[in-house]
């Protein structure tokens, strides 16, 4: 209990300085001088239009592929599963594709067609793992919803490749770049509008900690404990692929929070997830934060895709935890 | 008459022919990497059937006067109207070897990136002209040596030199003013200011915006390409912001350029000098890049082309 609040803690630490440090320095007082028209305060700006949302971006994204990486890798009883392992972030992926590629340049109220778009095919994979569950009913193990979502992900990749074969070179280089994630998103909307089926399905996860707990045991564990391991499953995996797809939409597909996030929060605090799921929320947000810190801070002005930096950070770290671990 | 005498007769035949092709490309291979554009220019001889899947050395051949000798194009080229009633062949990651050969071309124009397109062209003993894509001065030197590849030396050299007279006089038009900080973004997600991809501090993209009178914000960013975040727009705080667009299909209306009042601090906005140029001839470096950069110019300094 004392690591998550630690957790929190941190998280709290992390996003009070991550807001200060950036490859432009700025005065604090001038931030928040009043006396200056806000048009006018170039420091002002940065702040809160340049800095503020993207770490709010960053803990809310990942916050939420570490929550949904501890949900996926509960029920599929897999250690490799993550947020993508059911197609949802495929599905995503797609979206956002096909709107850069075919110049869809609709925008909904001030936020950009291709959150949008990347939300709406999360929408439709989370459709087809939804009727993978219910057929799941008729008494196939969770091994074949893992297999259909293996499926269903590459089906959907590969839709996204013809896609891009279709499209303009300039297009196809604006997706691998929406692929590699961005948390700049330089108005609170694009956080705002997510929020809301975030909030809704973290909810949903806050009932499952004790159903996670036994179903990581193994299903017939469950069931004799009095579990509805069916109902359970569907809210779990539903309210998992929503987080991804809100996160997704947000800051795109960021690799390696959702599948090792999860694994350091147990190296830390154990298997229990009353403690594994908020301190996953926690840590994955902090971790996050610090990463893009460290992608707009660290590699010049000009800085480097989050997408690159999650994994060069987290690799070694996980890597530390393991091996202290079991030496 | 035995067919017993045949085989080894086709054998014999086969592996002759594979030492003959062996020999044949061993010194061309090995001279191939440092004077690629010069072993192809000296045989001054004409070419007659080429295929270009380049867009700007398709518009090179045409604004050379020859775009008859075309019998395939990439597939994405668009300009001049004529490309549309060519073949296409795919272009630089989908090259259709098959289509290409078929065609039985003298002459292939390729991105010198294209290694495997090379070896099966070499393979083939088909001609071809590894295009190679820098900065502005290159699109000239390009059009000098595919003239004399191709054989029409004269005229090429003559569109190369108005071409280097027209970039000069717009040069010359602007240098008296001084040069406004520029941005130069060529992409961005629509409805929002996500995903800015700007020019950077070399290309010909950049090279243009310097002939045309802008100093360029991100001149320091030794990269074609810069991905740029919110952040650093507000800290180089351009005076002028041009976004160009040219797919065809983009229908982006002026008034998508409103996402940029977010950041009101910076002096573009605040004065009002933020831009769409539309038209594919800024991410072409042909033989329409003296009308681009005037664009550009006449956008930078309105007062001097009044």
């Amino acid at each position: 209990m004392l690591t998550v609040a630690g957790f929190g803690a941190v998280a709290i630490a992390v996003c009070v300085v991550a807001p200060l440090v950036g490859a432009t320095s700025i005065s604090l007082a001038r931030v928040f001088d009043r006396s200056i028209a806000f048009a006018d305060n170039v420091d002002a700006q940065v702040f809160f239009v340049a800095r503020l949302p993207r770490v709010l971006a960053a803990v809310l994204v990942g916050g939420s592929f570490a929550v949904a990486g501890v949900v996926f890798q509960a029920f599929l009883r897999n250690p490799l599963a993550s947020p993508d392992t059911l197609g949802v972030s495929s599905g995503a992926t797609l979206g956002a594709v096909v709107v850069i590629t075919f110049h869809i340049d609709t925008a909904f109220r001030g936020v950009s067609p291709v959150p949008v778009a990347s939300f709406a095919g999360s929408a439709g994979a989370l459709g087809v793992v939804y009727l993978m569950s219910v057929a799941r009913r008729r008494g196939t193990s969770s091994t074949v919803l893992l297999l259909g979502g293996v499926a269903l992900s590459a089906f959907l990749g590969a839709l996204n490749r013809l896609v891009q074969v279709v499209g303009d070179y300039t297009d196809v280089f604006r997706s691998l770049r929406w692929m590699m994630g961005s948390l700049d998103v330089g108005s609170y909307t694009d956080i705002v509008v997510p929020l809301v089926p975030m909030i809704a399905a973290l909810a949903a996860i806050a009932t499952l900690p004790r159903v996670l707990d036994l179903v990581s045991l193994g299903e017939p564990a469950a069931e004799s404990r009095g579990v509805d391991v069916k109902n359970a499953e569907r809210v779990a995996l539903i309210s998992a692929s929503l987080l991804t797809g809100s996160a997704v939409s947000i800051g795109g597909p960021v690799p390696f929070v959702g599948i090792i996030v999860p694994h350091m929060v147990r190296l830390i605090v154990g298997a229990d997830h009353r403690l594994v799921l908020p301190g996953a929320l926690l840590f994955g947000g902090s971790f996050l934060v610090v990463c893009d810190l460290v992608a707009r801070t660290a590699f010049g002005p000009v800085g480097m895709p989050v997408g690159a930096v999650t994994a060069l950070i987290g690799g070694p770290f996980f890597l530390w935890l393991l091996f202290r671990k079991f030496r | 008459m035995a067919p017993v005498s045949k085989v080894p007769m086709t054998r014999r035949t086969l592996v002759a022919l594979a030492l003959v092709a062996a020999a044949a490309a061993v010194p061309g291979a090995r001279r191939m990497p440092s004077h690629d554009n010069e072993r192809r220019l000296q045989p001054s001889v004409q070419a007659r059937r080429i295929v270009s899947i380049i867009p700007a050395t398709t518009e090179m051949l045409f604004a050379m006067g020859a775009g008859d000798r075309l019998v395939a194009v990439g597939s994405y080229d668009r300009f001049p109207p004529e490309v549309e009633k060519l073949p296409r062949v795919g272009a630089l990651l989908d090259p259709n070897v098959e289509r290409i050969l078929a065609l039985k071309p003298d002459l292939v124009i390729l991105y010198g990136t294209q290694t495997d397109l090379r070896t099966q062209l070499e393979r083939a003993g088909i001609p071809f002209y590894p295009y190679v894509h820098r900065g502005l001065a290159d699109v000239t030197g390009t059009i000098r040596s595919l003239g004399s590849r191709v054989g029409v030396a004269a005229r090429a050299n003559e569109l190369a030199d108005r071409l280097e007279r027209q970039l000069s006089d717009i040069s010359a038009r602007v240098s008296k003013t001084a040069r406004p900080k520029t941005l130069l973004v060529f992409g961005r997600e629509p409805g929002s200011l996500r995903g800015i991809d700007a020019s950077g501090g070399v290309g010909f993209l950049h090279d243009m915006l310097e002939a045309a009178g802008g100093a360029d914000v991100l001149a320091d960013a030794k990269q074609q390409s810069v991905m740029m975040s919110t952040e650093l727009v507000l800290a180089r705080a351009p005076e002028v912001i041009i976004e160009l667009r040219y797919a065809r299909d983009d229908t982006t209306s002026a008034r998508d350029l409103a996402v940029w009042n977010t950041l009101a601090s910076v002096p573009a906005v605040r004065n009002h000098r933020v831009f769409m140029l539309q038209g594919e001839e800024f991410v072409v470096p042909g033989p329409r890049v003296a009308a681009a950069a005037e664009r550009l110019a006449r956008t930078l300094h309105p007062e001097v082309f009044r």
